[in-house]
């Protein structure tokens, strides 16, 4: 198996990095290219650009954030949000990201993980769920679809998704932990990699998640600061967490 | 300074690899005949990517290049459509370049995606695949898979290196100084 990765999360909105507690008060907090290659010298396997607000007159801000990224950075990367169809897609990819994630568009016509796979190569596709007491919900864990997370990980398999992104929303932004046994039954029903996301506090609580899933995807533990992800970077080698030689 | 063709044929993210041949004071140019050096780039589906090789000629152009022993760079997919045929796609012909063939992967999470060590070497490389390719032209390895193979003027990767931080630029940079 590769190494682990740790993947920090950046929140865009109209091209900016933003904060907000899920969508409300949205704050800029600075440009995603630099802070992107901040991640990148301190270590960052991979990121992910997640378009929060994804509405139709932010897309040339996004394309223009990607391209920029792309031009400033050695490290692959995810954006995520508002990806429709194959045309948003391509569009991402051309200009310069390596995948893309599907939420919620995939859950209201799951032929798009299908259609994507077929024209951009599974390693290309991310199946991001959001996951509360085992069931999927859609727009940003708003709305409960009555699906079980681990069946649909396994139908967004079989559809060709490359990557499962899977974030539980019970353990998201309590700092307690990630949700290591929804985590560890999604990761033991496919065979693609999983990507654990929500809750981490503290080193441990990566390494425990790097013991179930692939990669750990890093958002308010890192706090939009490059300096955290190093010294958690070092905490974890610390644990006897394999990580990559970054230099 | 050393000219970089790469092959567009419509797939994938083209974008990074000459953004990293650029960083590296490489001339970028649309002639993937008389190049100093010319890249094969490629993710996505194997049928579709060599239909597109064929539609644009490029298939051709790779194939006198070779004979006339000039420098060509495989990357990915790039590396798995020079062997002789791929699984891939219920089987599809390949260049012909490289003796061999690329497999599905059968053991582990597939696609392996993720920075894993090539050997031989000291450095770690971004993979992202589902195939590999099993030749007798291998060069290196990661983790028993071919990462690396060559047969006179062709090398092909497996790993990304336009993707895979300062150890993709050091290979890159191998890769211009020897063209």
């Amino acid at each position: 198996m590769p190494l682990p990765r740790l993947i920090p999360c950046l929140d865009v909105a109209r091209g900016r990095v933003v904060k907000g507690v899920r969508f409300a008060g949205l704050r800029e907090v600075g440009d995603p290219v630099e802070l992107g290659a901040g991640y990148s010298d301190a270590g960052a396997d991979e990121l992910v650009f997640l378009d929060v607000k994804a509405t139709a007159d932010g897309r040339p801000l996004l394309l223009e954030l990607v391209a920029g990224v792309a031009d400033r950075l050695a490290i692959p990367f995810t954006v995520g949000g508002g990806v429709r169809g194959v045309v948003d897609a391509e569009a991402l990819l051309l200009a310069g990201a390596d995948k893309v994630a599907v939420n919620t568009a995939a859950i209201e016509r799951p032929a798009l993980v299908s259609e994507l796979a077929a024209r951009l190569g599974s390693q290309a596709v991310v199946l991001a769920i959001d996951a509360a007491g085992g069931e999927v919900y859609a727009r940003a864990g708003s709305a409960c679809t009555g699906r079980g997370a681990v069946e649909w990980a396994q139908e967004g398999e079989a559809r060709g998704a490359g990557e499962i992104l899977l974030t539980s929303i019970d353990a998201d932004g309590t700092r307690n932990g990630y949700d290591l046994e929804l985590t560890a039954a999604v990761a033991a029903a496919v065979s693609v990699p999983v990507i654990a996301s929500g809750g981490a506090g503290e080193a441990r609580h990566v390494a425990e998640a790097l013991g179930v899933a692939q990669a750990a995807l890093l958002a308010s533990i890192v706090h939009e600061n490059p300096a955290r992800l190093a010294a958690l970077r070092a905490e974890l080698r610390g644990l006897g967490v394999p990580l990559r030689d970054a230099a | 300074m050393t000219s970089v063709a790469i092959c567009d044929y419509g797939a994938g993210n083209v974008r990074s690899v000459a953004v990293a041949f650029r960083r590296l004071g490489a001339e970028l140019v649309d002639d993937p005949a008389g190049a100093d050096l010319t890249v094969l780039p490629g993710v996505g589906s194997a049928a579709s990517a060599m239909a597109g090789l064929r539609e644009r000629g490029v298939d051709e152009t790779l194939r006198d290049r070779f004979a006339a022993g000039r420098p060509i760079l495989g990357i990915c997919l790039g590396l798995q459509l020079a062997l002789d045929e791929t699984e891939e796609d219920g089987g599809v012909r390949g260049l012909g370049l490289l003796p061999g063939r690329a497999v599905r992967l059968r053991a582990g999470r597939v696609p392996r995606i993720g920075w894993a060590p090539v050997e031989p070497g000291r450095e770690t490389f971004y993979f992202a695949h589902s195939y590999a390719a099993e030749t007798p032209a291998a060069t290196a390895h990661s983790e028993g898979l071919v990462a690396a193979a060559a047969d006179g003027s062709f090398l092909g990767v497996q790993f990304h290196p336009e993707k895979s931080g300062a150890a993709g630029a050091r290979f890159l940079q191998e890769c211009l100084s020897r063209a």
